[in-house]
C-alpha cells in the first residue's frame, strides 16, 4: 500500500513538477492553443493539397522577422507583428503570382520560397549571435513565450476560428467544388484570399511555438491523422484539434524529462499518432 | 445576401446569342444562337472535343465568353443562382469529408446567405430532394461509398435543393451501367413535371433520341438543333462527326468510333 502511494505521488509528480515552472504553463497554454487553430486551418491546407504552400509561406516570412529582429534589437515581442504583416503579404502575393505565371504554380512557389528563406539567412547572418537566434526562429521557442505573446496568439487565433466558423459552409463549399461554388455566385476569389489570410496568421501566431521549419507539420500532421478517422469536415476539424493539443501537452513532458527542442518533441508526438492511425487503418483493411 | 436576381418572364430561360468562345487562340465555340423553352429537355450531341463542356461552363456563367451574349430570364448568367451544374463524375473529388445530406445541404448555400446556417427549412429541402432522387435512407453515408448511379442522383438532389430551374449536365450517364442510366433519364422525366429545364452533354445517340425534346449536335458550332427526328440525319451526323462515323448497311444506320476513348475515366 505504501508503496502504491509512493508510485502514485511519484506519478503525479511526474505531471507536475514541469507545471511548477512559469514558462512550461505558458508553454502548455500556447502548445495547445497554436495546436488548435493550426489544426482547424490545416484541415484545409490537407483537403485542397496547399501543404507545399504552407510550408513555403511559413520559410517565406523570414527575411521579415530577421528585418524586425535587426530594428528592434532583439525584442521578441515585436516580431510578432513583423510576422503577421509579412505573412499575409507573402500568402497574397504567393496568391497572385501562382495564378498569373506561364511558369507552374509549386515552380514559381519554390523559387519564391527559396529565395526569400535565403534572403532572411544573409539578413540573420550579419548579427553576430546569428547561430542561436537563427534556430529560435527555424524551429521555435516556446519555453520564451511570454504572457504578452499568449494574448496576441489567444486573440489573433480565435479570430481566425471564429473566420472559420462564419464561413463554414462556404469554405466547404468552395473546397469541395469550385465550380457549385461558382454557379451559387459565392464571392469565390474573395473566399480564396481569405483563406489564404487565415493559412498567413495563423503561420504568424505559430512562430514562436513550432518555428519557420516545422511549421507545415502542424498544418497538416494533425488533419491528415483525423482524415484517415472521420468522414464529416467538422469532425475531422475537432478531432485533428484534439491530436494537435494533446501533441502539444505530451511533446512538451518529452522535451522537459529527455532534453529534447520542444518544437521537435511536439511534431514528433504528431507524427507517431499519424503513423498510428494510418497503420491501424491499413490493419483494418481501410 | 449573396447576388440574386428577379427573372423576366416574359425572356426565354435561355437565350444564347452569337456566342464565342476562343481558347488557346482557337475558336472552341463559334457564333453559337439558340434558345431553349420552360421545361424543355435538350441533348448536345458531338465529338469529344466538340466543345459540349465549355458551352456548359459558359452558360452556367463559370467562363465568360469571348463574344457574344447569354442571357437567363433576359440576364447574364453571372447573377442568377437558378442554374444548377452537375459536374462529371471523374472531377469530383470522393474523399472528402462530407456525406450525402452534406453536399446536398451545400445547394442552399447561396440561398442561405453569409454567416447563416441552415434553418429546419433548408433541411427540409434538403430531404424532399433525396426523396426525389430516393437516397433519403443514405443521407448519412460518405460519398465515396455511392455507386456511380447514386453519386450522379446526389448532385442532381443538389440541384434541386438549389431551386435550380436551369440544370447543366455534362456527360451525366457516362461510366454507369444500363439500370444506372435508366434510373438517370427516368429520373430526368419526373422533372418536368416540376418546370425544371434540363441540358445535357452526352454522346449516346440513341437516348438522346428517345428520351429529349431536342437534340444539338455540336462541333465548336451548331451542325444542327431541333426534334431528334429531324437532326439525326446521315448529312448531319456525318458534318459533326467526319470520318469517325461509318455508315452501316445503307444510309440511316450509322456507326460512331469514337464514343468514349478514355477521356472519362471511372472514379475511385
Amino acid at each position: 500500500m505504501i508503496v502504491v502511494m509512493g508510485n502514485m505521488t511519484t506519478l503525479i509528480d511526474f505531471f507536475t513538477t514541469p507545471l511548477t515552472y512559469a514558462f512550461m504553463q505558458r508553454g502548455m497554454i500556447s502548445a495547445v492553443l497554436v495546436g488548435i487553430v493550426c489544426a482547424v486551418v490545416g484541415t484545409y491546407v490537407v483537403l485542397r493539397g496547399m501543404a507545399f504552400f504552407g510550408d513555403a509561406l511559413a520559410h517565406t516570412i523570414l527575411p521579415g522577422i530577421a528585418l524586425g529582429y535587426l530594428i528592434s534589437g532583439g525584442d521578441k515581442d515585436v516580431l510578432f507583428w513583423w510576422a503577421l504583416g509579412t505573412s499575409v503579404l507573402a500568402a497574397l502575393g504567393i496568391g497572385a503570382i501562382s495564378k498569373n505565371s506561364q511558369i507552374k504554380e509549386d515552380t514559381s512557389i519554390g523559387i519564391i520560397f527559396a529565395g526569400m528563406f535565403a534572403l532572411g539567412i544573409a539578413l540573420i547572418s550579419t548579427v553576430r549571435s546569428y547561430a542561436v537566434d537563427l534556430s529560435h526562429f527555424l524551429f521555435g521557442d516556446v519555453l520564451s513565450v511570454s504572457v504578452q505573446s499568449l494574448w496576441l496568439i489567444l486573440i489573433f487565433g480565435g479570430v481566425v476560428l471564429l473566420v472559420i466558423f462564419a464561413f463554414y459552409k462556404e469554405f466547404m463549399t468552395l473546397s469541395f467544388d469550385p465550380i457549385l461554388a461558382a454557379t451559387l455566385r459565392l464571392p469565390v476569389g474573395f473566399l480564396n484570399n481569405l483563406l489564404l489570410a487565415l493559412i498567413a496568421v495563423t503561420v504568424a501566431v505559430s512562430l514562436q511555438t513550432v518555428g519557420v521549419a516545422l511549421m507545415v507539420a502542424m498544418l497538416v500532421t494533425p488533419a491528415a491523422t483525423a482524415y484517415l478517422l472521420t468522414h464529416r469536415l467538422s469532425h475531422m476539424m475537432m478531432l485533428a484539434a484534439v491530436f494537435a493539443s494533446v501533441s502539444g501537452i505530451i511533446g512538451l513532458y518529452l522535451s522537459f524529462y529527455l532534453s529534447i527542442a520542444s518544437g521537435a518533441a511536439v511534431v514528433l508526438t504528431a507524427t507517431v499518432f499519424f503513423l498510428t492511425a494510418f497503420g491501424w487503418k491499413k490493419f483494418r483493411g481501410g | 445576401m449573396y447576388p440574386n436576381t428577379n427573372h423576366k418572364h416574359d425572356q426565354p430561360i435561355l437565350d444564347v446569342t452569337h456566342l464565342t468562345f476562343r481558347y488557346n487562340g482557337r475558336d472552341a465555340l463559334e457564333n453559337i444562337t439558340f434558345h431553349l423553352h420552360e421545361g424543355e429537355r435538350v441533348a448536345i450531341v458531338g465529338p469529344n472535343g466538340a466543345g459540349k463542356s465549355t458551352l456548359i461552363k459558359v452558360i452556367a456563367g463559370v467562363l465568360q465568353p469571348t463574344s457574344g451574349e447569354v442571357n437567363i430570364y433576359g440576364t447574364r448568367p453571372n447573377k442568377h443562382v437558378c442554374i444548377g451544374y452537375i459536374p462529371q463524375r471523374n472531377q469530383v473529388d470522393w474523399h472528402f469529408p462530407v456525406s450525402v445530406a452534406d453536399v446536398v445541404m451545400m445547394g442552399r448555400s447561396a440561398k442561405l446567405g453569409p454567416f447563416n446556417f441552415p434553418h429546419k427549412r433548408d433541411w427540409d429541402i434538403v430531404n424532399h430532394a433525396l426523396e426525389t432522387v430516393e437516397l433519403v435512407n443514405l443521407a448519412g453515408r460518405q460519398i465515396s461509398q455511392l455507386s456511380g448511379g447514386q453519386q450522379q442522383r446526389m448532385f442532381i438532389a443538389r440541384a434541386l435543393a438549389q431551386e435550380a430551374e436551369l440544370m447543366l449536365m455534362d456527360e451525366p450517364l457516362t461510366g454507369l451501367d444500363a439500370p444506372s442510366q435508366e434510373g438517370i433519364l427516368t429520373l430526368l422525366d419526373r422533372l418536368k413535371s416540376e418546370k425544371v429545364t434540363v441540358m445535357v452533354a452526352t454522346h449516346d445517340l440513341d437516348q438522346a433520341a428517345s428520351h429529349f425534346d431536342r437534340i444539338m449536335l455540336l462541333n465548336h458550332q451548331i451542325i444542327a438543333f431541333g426534334s431528334p427526328d429531324n437532326v439525326l440525319h446521315t448529312d448531319n451526323l456525318l458534318r459533326a462527326y467526319g470520318g469517325r462515323l461509318k455508315p452501316v448497311d445503307g444510309h440511316n444506320i450509322l456507326n460512331i468510333d469514337d464514343c468514349c476513348d478514355g477521356e472519362h475515366d471511372h472514379t475511385h
